[in-house]
């Protein structure tokens, strides 16, 4: 395995954490999902790599798994699903961008402390990759906190996926390959299940807005 | 052939199958059939075990251990008692216009899979399998939820979707670390992640990487299990999907989360040779049942109120199985039985009182003991029940809980009488005008199913008063695998 290798993980894996954060400040649905696919080319390209730098055959199937759901089908589903709903150019009004920046900077501080001690043990490829795989899983948490509206919540919900994803890459070389599909399929069912909610909701609220989904409450 | 591929294949198949018929009237007695089929084959699953021991099925990939047999079983005859009493509850809400064809045949499929996935949870040896199985019942049963498709009820599903999903991811990522762990020791083969493999090097997994992975495989699961504070989406799906469904909720999905919470515990207690997994689940335990026990004082719709009695026993199993030791394991497995038992019982009785009533508002239900005795009596006797009066199960498992909490818990032992006292004041005073009194109910076109309620309250009583054997010998065997 050479250093060169290494080094482009972790160039791949900083790529990662940097769309992370720009998903955790856009404003605009379309260019959400367009990071999104991005973030899901970067992964399907570091499984690739991560495979040949391990002479691990079963990692370029999941790089093409990982290829045709999260840069090809789920993009297109999602580009579906705002044209039916018409909410293309819809912008989101996000306050306080630089403090949600500022708390993402802690949190990826505070995933790099937890990370640590195993990274100081890992014999795998690149070792800072397991706390910035962390990282963007809190990144992509706090950026669901922070919406209000249903399909920048899905999109978070993804950009998690894979976030962990890429931690099962890097810290393991992947998962089995059985587990791999099932996590797969699932991923995939729930998108479509999220998709026909969005429809069910839009059509009982006439809106997205999740604020309308605080009724339930105790009195 | 071996009677696993029934138990796991006749759910997949019905749920194939209801998926095409599932609109027609017939469908709601095939539901029966299939869930009658399972449960048979669980029987034939559960008597070759007690004939032959503790089974590997295709290669080491699925297992039956005393942990998950009698699990496996509970979970097979719920999901038909289920079926049974949904049988004429859809027929009403048919009736009332609250379901339609099309969402009958939505309900049913799912409701078929969803056993499917929790059977598949329960007796695979594969811990990233286990992982793919729960999210796939979060999945089914988050459109079982929503299938009213009215607003509180896409609300519910989307919370439940969203707080579970997010949960269930930071499991992932706890399995992804034991994976990590398991790696070194076992290699990066499919068999790394088989627990029985893991078991037998727990000793020498990587401590840190344990201690990390089983916070995350805490948080994931434990929310499934609703314990405080990831507790919210529990109340609101209970409330507001089918009362069929808030019963296998209660009586089927938590103790499948639960359980996948102590098989992890296990390897964490060996790697880690400290009291974290211990400390975690006493401390969370102690306060979901704290927290439930005040919010039962707040509630007014029936079936949330029992939803917190719920996060209120999960959280009671879960401090007993952190305390562990011989005694208060086997409390919390006979507290998981008796629990699944008694709650689902409740929430049948409570489903034809609804209906009955045309509320789920407390106030709404007024003596229903002067139009149907069964029904009122069914849900006064299920309410002292799980409320911990002697002589049903969980009047023993608490009272063992409870005892051994002095011995070695001392301090917790003020929260847990206090908890289960207001616990139990809030929901008599609420159950009993509900019972007695001037009535406000009407009949409905359809009779209920009251054999469910009363076939699950007398295997309450019970196991309140006798054991079987084999049973007792599993529970035993169950709580020393779970150690200390």
């Amino acid at each position: 395995m050479s250093a060169f290798l290494s080094q482009f993980i972790n160039l791949l894996a900083a790529i990662l954490l940097l769309l992370a954060f720009a998903m955790l400040s856009q404003r605009r649905i379309l260019s959400l999902i367009h990071l999104f696919t991005l973030q899901g080319a970067t992964l399907a390209v570091s499984t690739a790599v991560v495979g040949y730098a391990t002479a691990q055959p079963h990692l370029y199937f999941s790089a093409v798994l990982t290829l045709l759901l999260k840069v090809i089908l789920i993009p297109l589903l999602l580009h579906r699903v705002i044209d039916r709903l018409n909410v293309r150019w819809d912008l989101e009004t996000l306050i306080n961008i630089p403090t949600t920046q500022l708390a993402g900077i802690v949190l990826v501080m505070f995933a790099f402390y937890l990370a640590q001690p195993i990274a100081q043990i890992s014999a795998t490829i690149a070792r800072g990759t397991l706390g910035i795989a962390l990282a963007s899983v809190l990144l992509s948490f706090m950026m669901m906190i922070t919406r209000s509206k249903a399909v920048p919540q899905v999109i978070g919900f993804l950009a998690m996926e894979n976030g962990l994803f890429f931690a099962a890459t890097a810290a393991t070389y992947g998962m089995p390959m059985v587990v791999e599909l099932g996590i797969a399929l699932d991923v995939l069912v729930g998108i479509l299940i999220l998709g026909v909610f969005l429809f069910h909701i839009r059509e009982q609220f006439d809106s997205l807005d999740i604020r309308h989904l605080e009724k339930l409450k105790e009195d | 052939m071996h009677p696993l591929l029934f138990v796991l294949g006749i759910p997949l198949l019905g749920s194939l199958l209801l998926a095409f018929t599932g609109h027609r009237p017939v469908a709601r007695a095939v539901n029966v059939a299939v869930s009658f089929a399972t449960l048979l084959a669980a029987g034939t699953l559960t008597a070759d075990v007690v004939a032959r021991g503790p089974t590997f099925a295709w290669g080491r990939e699925f297992f039956i251990d005393p942990l998950n047999v009698f699990l496996v079983t509970l979970t097979a005859f719920v999901g038909f008692t289920t079926a049974v009493f949904s049988r004429p509850y859809m027929q009403v809400e048919l009736a009332h216009g609250k379901m339609t064809a099309p969402r009958l045949r939505l309900y049913h499929s799912m409701y078929q899979l969803f056993l499917g996935t929790m059977l598949f949870a329960l007796t695979t040896n594969n811990l990233g399998i286990l992982w793919v199985a729960m999210e796939a019942a979060t999945l089914a049963t988050v459109l079982l939820v929503s299938v009213y498709r009215t607003a509180a009820s896409l609300e519910a599903a989307w919370k439940y979707f969203i707080l579970c999903g997010v949960g269930i991811a930071q499991a992932l990522f706890g399995t992804v670390l034991l994976y990590m762990a398991a790696g070194k020791l076992l290699g990066s083969s499919g068999g790394a992640l088989l627990w029985t493999n893991l078991e037998a090097v727990k000793g020498s997994l990587d401590p840190d990487i344990m201690a990390l992975a089983f916070a995350f495989l805490f948080i994931g699961y434990g929310t499934k299990v609703g314990l405080a504070p990831l507790h919210n989406w529990l109340p609101d799906a209970h409330a507001e999907g089918p009362t069929p469904v808030s019963a296998v909720l209660s009586g089927l999905l938590l103790n499948v989360a639960l359980y996948g919470i102590l098989r992890c515990k296990v390897l964490a207690d060996g790697a880690l040779h400290n009291h974290l997994a211990s400390g975690l689940m006493m401390g969370f335990g102690l306060l979901s049942v704290v927290t439930a026990a005040f919010f039962l004082w707040r509630q007014k719709d029936v079936k949330r109120l029992f939803a917190y009695s719920s996060i209120e026993h999960m959280g009671l199993i879960t401090f007993a199985f952190g305390m562990g030791g011989p005694i208060a394991n086997f409390a919390g497995l006979l507290h998981m039985t008796v629990h699944s038992l008694v709650k689902s019982a409740i929430f049948f009785a409570v489903g034809h009182a609804a209906q009955k009533a045309g509320t789920q508002a407390m106030d709404g239900i007024r003596g229903l003991i002067t139009v149907s005795p069964t029904v009122g009596w069914g849900l006064m006797l299920g309410s002292l029940a799980i409320l911990g009066l002697p002589p049903f199960g969980v009047f023993a498992s608490e009272f063992l809980i409870l005892t051994t909490a002095m011995r070695e818990q001392a301090w917790a032992t003020p929260f847990l009488l206090l908890a289960l006292g207001v616990a139990f004041a809030a929901i008599f005073a609420r159950v009993q005008p509900m019972v007695f009194g001037e009535t406000s109910v009407r009949r409905l076109p359809h009779p209920p199913a009251l054999l469910p309620v009363f076939a699950h309250l007398g295997l309450g009583l019970m196991l309140g008063l006798y054991i079987p054997p084999y049973l007792n010998a599993w529970y035993a065997q169950a709580a020393r695998l779970l150690g200390g």
